[in-house]
């Protein structure tokens, strides 16, 4: 976890993450998004957690993206236009924003606890994958199941919504 | 050195980022990409903490299993909210939130 990776992630992850809010064009915002969620995934590295690193490249930065992309070149979206701004709703926004900035600070650096470094684990002997796979099978089976039935419904419900004609 | 403050600063100024994502944009597909920056900083926050919270010299893997959840619903939440944008585009030819008004009070 050195200190010069861990910031220049950080900081290609906020950035790309403002662009994606900042550009119209949304082929434009999408591509930031794949590299903001890249960047994460190296944050998820940076912590030992490699399974969730990976999942995130695989699952967000692919199969998600890739959707994303997908609509909205289906629904052929031109850049957004500029329409007249709603002011009062934009400062609301801003301020609202900035309050909760100022929160952020004032809260994280009030936990003392959380100014200490992270303690050591055992290296060499952590295969991620293998203890993520105990904890799942051992104690959340149930919760696993009903994860795959969500999926299940979804991916049902999508066909339905998708069909030309509703009845 | 790194300290976990730093990083839900970094989680919280994402999270802060989507949220201004989501309430200064004007496009739905653009509010749904800022909704998956917040959730994303949800999950930083979470590794971040079972990292620090070691025992047996083991982080915690049950905050874990709970960002592998967490990703798994929010792909299927991307799957459903894109095909009604999709449904809601044949219907009204728009995705722009302001013409979407017919629930307004």
């Amino acid at each position: 976890m050195a200190p010069p990776l861990f910031w220049t992630f950080s900081a290609i992850m906020l950035l790309f993450g403002l662009m994606v809010i900042i550009w119209r064009n949304l082929v434009t915002s999408a591509l930031s998004l794949v590299v903001c969620f890249l960047a994460l995934a190296a944050l998820y590295v940076s912590l030992d957690a490699f399974f969730i690193g990976v999942i995130q490249i695989l699952v967000y930065a692919g199969a998600v993206m890739v959707l994303f992309l997908f609509i909205i070149m289906l629904l052929d979206l031109k850049a957004e236009e500029r329409r007249r701004l709603n002011l009062p709703a934009f400062f609301g926004g801003i301020v609202v924003i900035a309050l909760f900035v100022k929160v952020l600070f004032d809260v994280s650096y009030g936990f003392q606890d959380g100014s200490a470094s992270f303690p050591a684990i055992q290296h060499g002997q952590q295969p991620d994958v293998w203890y993520i796979g105990l904890t799942i099978f051992q104690q959340y089976k149930l919760q696993l199941q009903i994860i795959g039935t969500l999926i299940v419904v979804a991916t049902i419900g999508v066909v339905i919504l998708s069909k030309r004609e509703l009845k | 050195m790194v300290t976990l403050n730093d990083y839900l600063i970094v989680s919280g100024l994402l999270f802060a980022i989507g949220f201004a994502g989501v309430l200064l944009r004007r496009n739905l597909i653009a509010i749904f990409m800022a909704l998956e920056l917040m959730l994303n900083a949800a999950n930083l926050s979470l590794i971040g903490f079972s990292r620090f919270n070691v025992r047996n010299g083991l982080p915690d893997y049950n905050a874990q299993i709970l960002v592998f959840f967490i990703v798994t619903v929010a792909a299927a939440e991307v799957a459903v909210g894109l095909a009604i944008i999709v449904a809601l585009y044949r219907a009204r030819h728009t995705t722009h939130v302001e013409d979407l008004n017919s629930l307004k009070f």
